[in-house]
């Protein structure tokens, strides 16, 4: 079956701007992206650029855009990506958020390894190192497996909306790598680790929960969800209360939600700053926060996001749709132990049948 | 120009583990890969590491299975080094990070698998190779201070002094087209297989028998050549791996009778019996007209037998390649598999602690041949050996380096690489295309040098291969860029399949018998009086392939009859 494909190709050589061209295979629907670009190469032009390995989505190598989504290239299908392009030509692109070197090769060291690298990737082990192994429960390196399964292919990072707007962000695959620490009871840092991280106003706070990175891996490690399960450990259980108010602004969140239902944010920020009680005092650490944060309560006001109206007189749910949420409350903050979402751990065999 | 004590080339679980071993050792370590580390073919190994870590266990045993898996043709000093050493080799992956799977008490967990009298594999999920080597790679960011990495770079040759010694390489900065002389005191090859000599196969697209060529073109002998491990569970489409894992954890194998016809080839293994012994029961199902699907040419593998919740949890990889690349549910439905190309036991021929017989050049992992894995290899020796050759090669040569001088190559060296790579580029347009000759020696050796050989199909090989290399002389490219320019990379790899392919069919034809991997339909039967040692091929003089014998090293065990 014939597919066309529309590559973005750069020579950085040349001098040109980058541009597209168009090359038709001839493969079966079920072969992936990668297959269609390698034979392109193989058999009209050896110069197009892509780096592969495995073909089996196991080395990371082909991360690109396929039709504007984040992925690596061997793990597209084409009748798939045909699918999802809307002229039928399918679009292939290098992925975003970090330099192009040539056509769809970027430079994953300036941005990629670079974030890996700031947030201290190795084992700092307990000790004494025992003679044999550590002792540790098997459920916790089944956790970290998840974490392990990340490929460094680059495909969160691509689309990461957060980074779009700050550089700086230490984002989701290297945040995913300190989860993997974090994780791992032979740690002996993991109070310093989520300091560290907490504190870091490009860290684990400054993610905004848009789940594009979880649509984006192509290893099911949900990277979004790493770093809310290092939140909820440098929150909960490490009681860091950092310097960027995001701890507050998110306990804040859970306490409206639970109270009305829905986001009061005019009751948000107050709240945020003030310890979680509406008439709270004021917290002195928090005064740097809020100051940095005077530009956008000023765009919330003249936006109408907030209005004297909905600031005095916020959204509330109906009594019954209340006493729902708070059944939903009661049932998570009644187990004795926090129940994390995890690829490799699915529950009894029999709850699977 | 860089230079440094011990310039590893390379940067696979053997490569990392020299390079953290020689840096630990005090050296100055440069470790340079064509991709990044974390991109090598290690990353691919799923099923897990053998040590005899059990308390019911011994390093003996583990020895034992391993001679008797490689037919005899193991050396035995090196089996017994590897597999006594294999306990604190786990334990230090263990501590520096690795994320082993435990069992009810928290101890290190151990699974099944081919070969082997005991559980013995220490795991993690099935994806023990990817974990080690994300593991290792932290380490070497770790040691950034003492380990100079050079990613995306290209090796074009090995330097040899005027005496004979290897003193460091030449290499082309992919990124950049820039072209380097390093220079060292010790070359560590740990450049992976060959698996790209053939089509299909579980190897990577790296996988280009590049230390293989390079250590050869400067002398080095290559040893077992002959012998290639096709692995007995494969994608029948298009040779994915599926982990022997999933046989270690209970999946049967099917014919089209729905009967596990192991039971008729190695009773009292069945499906965990060596590898070439599986490969060849499927191969002989599927020759008698007992194969599945729709050409016949596959077999089932049955991991519905496996309780959910564990395939899930131990076998997640092979799900989603079930899914992604078979449209098979493994929990649900059987998956169609066939023999395919996985390994090659031959490589560059060294000694236990990775030296070869040009002094300063060392090999550590699939390209090199100690020989631990003599005919056949046994599933999860291979993470073993190269992390124990690695770290021996690394060791070793970091003691060398401590009172001897650093070696300066003449510029004239990377002259001659640089014309050579300038001379592909400028060959005329009108040979045949890389990709097409590749493609032709793939499948060619898929189908004569395979499972079940015979005299006349591989002499037939030969000639093709020569006609091959005539061609490839002449292959055109069309990318004339610097700036990543793979397709004159490409040209290089396919020289080096071919002077691979050929130094392997030269073995095949030269062993009439027998023995793990190689199985010659006109010599069915081993014959240890004649071919109880090694074929070692070396670059003669008018550059043709020169055979040479050397012994096997027996200590405590007599070849024996091989049931399983």
């Amino acid at each position: 079956m014939e597919f066309t494909l529309r590559l973005r190709r750069y020579d950085p050589e040349s001098g040109d701007p980058a541009y597209w061209e168009e090359h038709t295979v001839d493969l079966e629907p079920h072969r992936s992206v990668l297959e269609a670009i390698l034979q392109a190469k193989a058999l009209t032009d050896g110069s197009i650029g892509i780096r592969c390995s495995c073909r089996a989505a196991i080395c990371g190598s082909c991360g690109v855009r396929v039709n504007g989504q984040p992925g690596l290239a061997c793990h597209t299908h084409l009748d798939k990506a045909q699918r999802g392009a809307p002229d039928g030509v399918i679009e292939v692109e290098p992925m975003g958020n970090m330099p192009v070197i040539k056509d769809l090769i970027v430079d994953m060291d300036a941005v990629h390894w670079k974030k890996i690298r700031r947030v201290t990737p190795w084992l700092q082990p307990k000790l004494p190192v025992p003679e044999r192994e550590y002792i540790v429960e098997h459920e916790a390196m089944v956790d970290v497996t998840q974490s392990m399964a990340c490929i460094q292919c680059g495909a969160c990072v691509s689309d990461c909306l957060s980074m779009e707007v700050d550089r700086d962000f230490i984002g989701p695959a290297a945040l995913t790598k300190a989860y993997r620490f974090v994780g791992d009871p032979r740690d002996a840092r993991t109070g310093e680790r989520l300091k560290d991280l907490a504190e870091d106003p490009h860290g684990i706070y400054d993610c905004t929960h848009c789940f594009k990175c979880i649509d984006a891996c192509p290893k099911g490690v949900a990277p979004m969800s790493q770093i809310m399960r290092l939140r909820r450990r440098a929150g909960s259980d490490f009681h860091i209360e950092d310097a960027n108010n995001g701890e507050r602004h998110e306990r804040a969140f859970v306490s409206l939600v639970r109270r009305y239902g829905l986001l009061n944010e005019a009751e948000l920020l107050p709240r945020s700053y003030g310890g979680d009680s509406t008439l709270a005092k004021f917290k002195p650490v928090a005064a740097k926060e809020l100051a940095s944060s005077l530009p956008a309560i000023a765009k919330a006001l003249l936006r109408g996001k907030v209005t004297p109206t909905t600031a005095l007189k916020p959204h509330k749910l109906a009594k019954r749709d209340l006493a729902a949420i708070e059944r939903i409350y009661d049932e998570v903050e009644g187990r004795d132990e926090r129940l994390e979402l995890n690829l490799y751990i699915s529950g009894r065999d029999e709850d699977l049948a | 120009m860089p230079a440094h004590d011990v310039l590893i080339i390379g940067a696979g679980l053997a490569g990392q583990r020299a390079a953290l071993a020689a840096a630990d050792a005090g050296a100055t370590v440069a470790i340079m890969s064509k991709v990044h580390p974390v991109r090598s073919h290690s990353v691919a190994a799923a099923g897990g590491m053998n040590a005899a870590i059990a308390v019911d266990d011994d390093w003996t045993e583990h020895a034992y299975d391993t001679v008797k898996g490689s037919d005899y043709l193991g050396d035995q000093d090196a089996i017994e080094i590897m597999c006594s050493e294999a306990p604190n080799e786990v334990m230090h992956l263990e501590h520096i990070g690795v994320t082993f799977y435990r069992n009810a008490t928290g101890e290190l967990d151990l699974r099944a698998f081919g070969g082997a009298s005991k559980k013995r594999t220490a795991y993690v999920a099935d994806i023990t190779g990817q974990a080690i080597l994300h593991v290792l790679y932290e380490q070497l960011m770790r040691h950034h201070q003492t380990v100079d990495r050079y990613e995306e770079w290209f090796v074009t040759s090995l330097i040899l002094d005027d005496e004979g010694e290897c003193t460091g390489a030449v290499a082309r900065d992919i990124r950049t087209g820039a072209m380097e002389v390093f220079d060292a005191k010790s070359v560590i090859l740990a450049s992976g297989g060959a698996g790209q000599c053939y089509k299909p196969t579980t190897n990577a697209l790296i996988c280009t028998a590049d230390g293989i060529a390079q250590a050869y073109a400067v002398g080095a002998p290559l040893m077992d050549m002959e012998m290639v491990q096709y692995h007995p569970t494969t994608l029948a489409e298009n040779g994915f791996l599926i982990t022997e894992g999933a046989r270690g954890e209970g999946a049967h194998l099917l014919n089209s009778e729905g009967r596990r016809f192991m039971e008729d080839y190695a009773p009292n293994k069945m499906e965990l019996a060596s590898r070439d012994v599986v490969s060849r029961a499927e191969q002989t199902e599927i020759n008698e007209g007992r194969g599945v699907g729709a050409d016949g040419q596959g077999i089932y593998l049955d991991i519905t037998v496996v309780p959910k919740k564990r395939v899930l949890e131990a076998l997640r990889e092979i799900v989603n390649i079930g899914r992604d690349f078979a449209g098979t549910d493994i929990t649900r439905e059987p998956i169609m598999i066939r023999p395919g190309q996985h390994y090659i036991m031959g490589g560059v021929k060294t000694d236990v602690d990775g030296r070869t017989p040009i002094t300063g050049l060392y090999a550590a992992g699939e390209v090199a041949c100690v020989s631990v894995h003599g005919g056949n290899r046994l599933g999860a020796n291979s993470l073993l050996d190269t992390l124990i050759f690695g770290r021996r090669s690394g060791e070793h040569a970091a003691q060398r380096a401590k009172d001897m001088a650093l070696a300066s190559a003449p510029a004239s060296r990377l002259h001659q690489d640089v014309a050579q790579i300038d001379a592909i580029i400028a060959r005329d347009r009108g040979g045949r295309r890389i990709s097409a000759i590749k493609d032709e020696l793939g499948t060619m050796m898929n189908s004569k040098v395979a499972v079940f050989r015979e005299e006349q199909g591989l002499r037939e090989a030969h000639e093709i291969i020569l006609r091959l290399k005539e061609e490839a002389a002449l292959a055109a490219i069309d990318d004339r860029g610097t700036v990543f320019n793979q397709d004159v990379l490409g040209a290089i790899e396919l020289d080096y399949l071919l002077v691979c392919a050929e130094t392997t069919v030269v073995a095949a034809i030269e062993r009439k018998e027998s023995r793990g991997a190689q199985f010659r339909t006109d010599y069915p039967e081993r014959d240890d009086e004649q071919w109880l040692k090694h074929i070692d091929v070396t670059r003669g003089e008018d550059a043709g392939p020169q055979l040479s014998y050397s012994p096997v090293t027996i200590t405590k065990w007599q070849p024996e009859v091989r049931k399983y």
